[in-house]
């Protein structure tokens, strides 16, 4: 059945056989050092070997195989590309991994209407690719070479451009949903407002914890007439924090407006060779999009912005070349930071921009205090932090004071008024933060639309939540406690 | 009834929730005549003493407002600073609980959205006590799920609003208008396609056609609007529109967004597609109606003027053998359902939804999907 290698775990035995019948035997995937490769998504500090990878090719597919589920009673996590930063797709022991890459088809693209109609495993780069060179689809996540629709979704995803032009859950008008009892529901379509609730809206960025999506209507939108990018270098992230906050005022969107700070910019120079100064304390990438006219006019404030503000030296790109090279050092930030140290933690922190300086200030604070170096690069528009806390996984308890000073960054950010999570998703990696941000009543109220969704919590389970809560009955009318009854007590 | 305060509201629901009495949100009024609406509920909540506009984060572009703050008065604060929320719905009188509520939009839609993506942060109280919150106050952060956009457009079904928190925009210093008119609807279609694939970052771009008469605005906001709305007059004139440019502008925007009111008549808003314009133009002329709508969106209003409601749910229902049709303003005597038809395995979830949020079944039970 399996080749005559012991490879599956015991409870899931008797399904392989059902499911190599549905998916055809290389689809299902049982020997151990092949389920090794999925233990993993991008963030490996988190590493568990699933019972079986199934690989289905259809919706049909993916019906069968998690209506089966269903009926044994297996969780299952449904996985993209893997390139997720948050352990969204790590994943369960005793259930089964659901890969979608082989779903990778564009099954329409209707440019008349602005819509492409794809299947979860098409890469995000290929939808752009899919309508250009007229139009484009916003969501630029750093991974999207990559990274997969189905994932997007799942996360939300944003990237550099997301503050002018928004992220995922901005661009998806339908699914088809393959439900954990293995129904398949269609909500939402090419057309806005579909009847009822949004469910669309609510589906997008639930981290695969409430169905898998089989099918993605997304909505892509004209290429502007006009790209002016500009790299700025300032003395301190705080000075280029200040001219983000004179641009916003100023009335200007930017396309895209993108800080990294010394450590970044040398880590980055050294790899992409990019031409940025490694003394400068920061740098600012700012580019604006639209008309002519309009990106013409607001470049040079921009520009003013910047040499009022003292910035060092300002290089603007002249053409589309040298507009790669300002953006290949910012790109290449994740990748260099391996040059600085063996290991690191990103954090995907956000707060709201004017808050900047004084947190950054605490964040150099927390960065001595542990003895840790720590970079930043960062989506300054929206005040997504990516805080990289570097560490030696080799030298004793480096690893657990990083960690804890990426917790304690996180901290500060919530406490700054801002989220524990901007674009990477809470997954298993930041579930543990929930409760800074959350109240037990809220986490609750999350629930409510699980277990609409999911009651036996098999879809992902482990992920978003801190700790497991039960779906149970819907319950009925509320009751008043009897203490209520006689006065004793009152809720509110 | 006025509720003075949120402690009030959400004991109010709660014993509604107790009682099984069924509870209506009453924001600003301007919808009860809705189809969504028919009906007397027992119990009619209303927001107005909700009336605080609790944050304006004037360097962050955020604001959190109760639900009962007028959305007039809230566009007064907001520009104040020289900023806006970039929602402008028909009813001057509303709130801005009942516009997230109900999931209305305007012009502005075409370039920001709509409710759903501009609202970053929602807290509710549900029928059984529960006052929870979903989101944040900053513009970009996945923790948890959205449940901001599962409240938006559920016309008060699941919960009520108490807050949200939205995202702002900066005001345009100044804008411009390019306004081309034409009595060949085929004409109307073609420039407001060439319009919605056009490189340019139009503040608005709609349709209008109705006895015998249509036009096409596209509007531009910012430091060279004029010279932009003179690149989409190109655009018209290319498509065999002419066009002039309007600078003081905003009366015909008005004009527009009345147009998808309407207090005798029934208003049938069509979910379509961009290429459905042709085809709309003709249902609107075989039905003696008059058309308002965003071309990029597909989003458009009918207004089946003259029409009693016989003959309006006649029309209603040949509208609905070819599209997603929602029926706002519905006249006395009008039968057609809200919603209209949703896929069953769709609405089953939706429903699913609804009993986790309300499983009292009280929160304005006659507008549930």
């Amino acid at each position: 059945m399996d080749g005559g290698v012991a490879s599956t775990k015991p409870d899931l035995g008797p399904l392989v056989a059902e499911w190599r019948a549905a998916l055809g035997d290389e689809h299902v995937v049982t020997h151990e050092h092949e389920l090794r490769t999925y233990e993993s998504d991008g963030l490996l500090q988190y590493a568990v070997t699933p019972g079986a990878v199934l690989l289905p090719g259809s919706t049909e597919d993916v019906q069968a195989v998690v209506r089966s589920c269903h009926r044994a009673g297996i969780p299952w996590v449904a996985r993209g590309a893997g390139s997720g930063l948050s352990g969204g797709a790590t994943p369960v022991a005793d259930g089964v991994l659901i890969g979608l890459n082989r779903m990778r088809r564009i099954l329409e693209v209707d440019l008349d209407n602005q819509r492409v109609v794809v299947e979860p495993g098409v890469t995000n780069v290929a939808v752009s690719q899919a309508v250009g060179p007229s139009h484009f689809y916003p969501p630029d996540p750093s991974s999207q070479i990559v990274c997969t629709i189905g994932g997007n979704v799942a996360e939300n995803s944003g990237g550099a451009h997301c503050f002018k032009y928004g992220f995922t859950t901005n661009y998806v008008t339908g699914l088809e949903l393959v439900l954990p009892d293995g129904e398949v529901a269609q909500v939402g379509g090419k057309e806005l407002d579909p009847p009822g609730y949004d469910m669309v809206g609510a589906f997008v960025g639930s981290e695969g914890t409430l169905a898998i999506a089989t099918k993605i209507w997304l909505r892509v939108v004209p290429k502007p007439e006009a790209v002016r990018t500009l790299v700025a270098f300032f003395e301190s992230p705080t000075q280029a924090g200040e001219v983000v906050s004179e641009i916003v005022s100023g009335g200007i969107v930017p396309g895209a407006i993108e800080m990294m700070d010394n450590l970044s910019i040398r880590a980055a120079e050294e790899y992409s060779g990019a031409g940025y100064p490694p003394d400068a304390g920061a740098a600012l990438v700012v580019e604006l999009d639209g008309s002519e006219a309009e990106c013409a006019t607001r470049f040079e404030q921009v520009v003013e912005i910047c040499e009022r503000a003292g910035a060092g030296s300002i290089r603007v790109a002249r053409d589309e070349t040298e507009r790669e090279v300002i953006w290949k050092a910012r790109k290449a930030a994740f990748a260099a930071m391996g040059r600085v140290a063996p290991n690191y933690y990103v954090q995907d922190s956000v707060i709201p921009r004017t808050r900047l300086a004084e947190v950054l200030g605490r964040i150099e604070e927390l960065a001595r205090e542990y003895d840790v170096r720590v970079a930043n690069v960062f989506h300054a528009g929206d005040g997504n932090l990516h805080p990289l806390v570097c560490y030696d996984g080799r030298k004793e308890g480096e690893a657990e004071r990083a960690e804890e000073c990426a917790g304690m960054i996180v901290k500060a950010c919530v406490d700054a008024g801002g989220s524990i999570t901007g674009e990477h998703g809470v997954g298993v990696d930041k579930k543990r933060y929930m409760p800074e941000m959350f109240s037990d009543e809220d986490l609750g109220t999350f629930q409510r639309l699980r277990c609409a969704f999911d009651p036996d919590q098999r879809a992902n389970p482990g992920k978003v939540m801190p700790t497991p809560r039960l779906c149970g009955e819907v319950p009925g009318p509320y009751r008043r406690h009897p203490l209520e009854q006689a006065g004793l007590a009152e809720r509110f | 009834m006025a509720v003075a305060t949120r402690e009030t509201l959400i004991k109010a629901l709660r014993r509604a929730g107790e009682a099984g009495t069924p509870v209506r949100l009453r924001g600003g009024r301007t919808k009860l005549h809705w189809a969504a609406n028919r009906g007397e509920p027992e119990l009619e909540l209303s927001t107005a003493g909700l009336d605080r506009v609790l944050e304006h984060n004037v360097g962050d572009l955020t604001a959190v407002l109760e639900a009962g703050v007028p959305l007039a008065a809230a566009q007064a604060t907001f520009a104040a600073e020289g900023q806006m929320l970039s929602l402008d719905p028909p009813d001057d009188g509303a709130t801005i609980g009942g516009v997230v509520a109900s999931g209305d939009s305007g012009p502005l839609r075409s370039r920001y959205g709509g409710v759903r993506d501009l609202i970053v942060g929602i807290k509710v109280a549900l029928s059984d006590g529960t006052v929870a919150k979903a989101g944040g106050k900053v513009i970009k952060n996945v923790a948890g799920y959205d449940l901001a956009k599962l409240f938006a457009g559920s016309l008060g079904t699941l919960g009520a609003i108490l807050e949200v928190t939205v995202r702002l925009h900066p005001l345009p210093p100044a804008t411009a208008t390019a306004a081309g008119g034409s009595r060949d609807p085929a004409l109307v279609a073609r420039a407001a396609r060439e319009l919605s694939h056009a490189p340019l970052e139009q503040l608005g771009l709609d349709v209008r056609w109705g006895g015998g008469d249509g036009a096409v605005l596209s509007r531009f906001g910012g430091a060279t609007a004029r010279e932009q709305a003179e690149a989409a007059a190109r655009v018209l004139a290319n498509a065999g529109v002419e066009a002039e440019i309007v600078e003081d502008d905003d009366a015909i925007w008005r004009v527009q967004r009345e147009g998808q009111r309407s207090p005798e008549w029934a208003i049938a808003r069509v979910s379509a597609r961009q290429t459905d314009l042709p085809d709309l133009f003709a249902a609107t002329d075989r039905l003696g109606a008059r058309l308002v709508g965003r071309a990029s969106l597909g989003l458009c209003w009918l207004k089946l003027e003259g029409r009693g409601p016989e003959e309006a749910d006649a029309a209603i229902e040949e509208l609905r053998r070819d599209y997603t049709v929602t029926i706002l303003d519905a006249p006395p005597g009008l039968r057609a359902d809200h919603w209209g038809p949703i896929d069953p395995e769709a609405r089953a979830l939706m429903r699913r939804v609804r009993e986790r949020f309300d499983p009292a079944g009280v929160c304005n039970p006659g507008a549930a999907p």
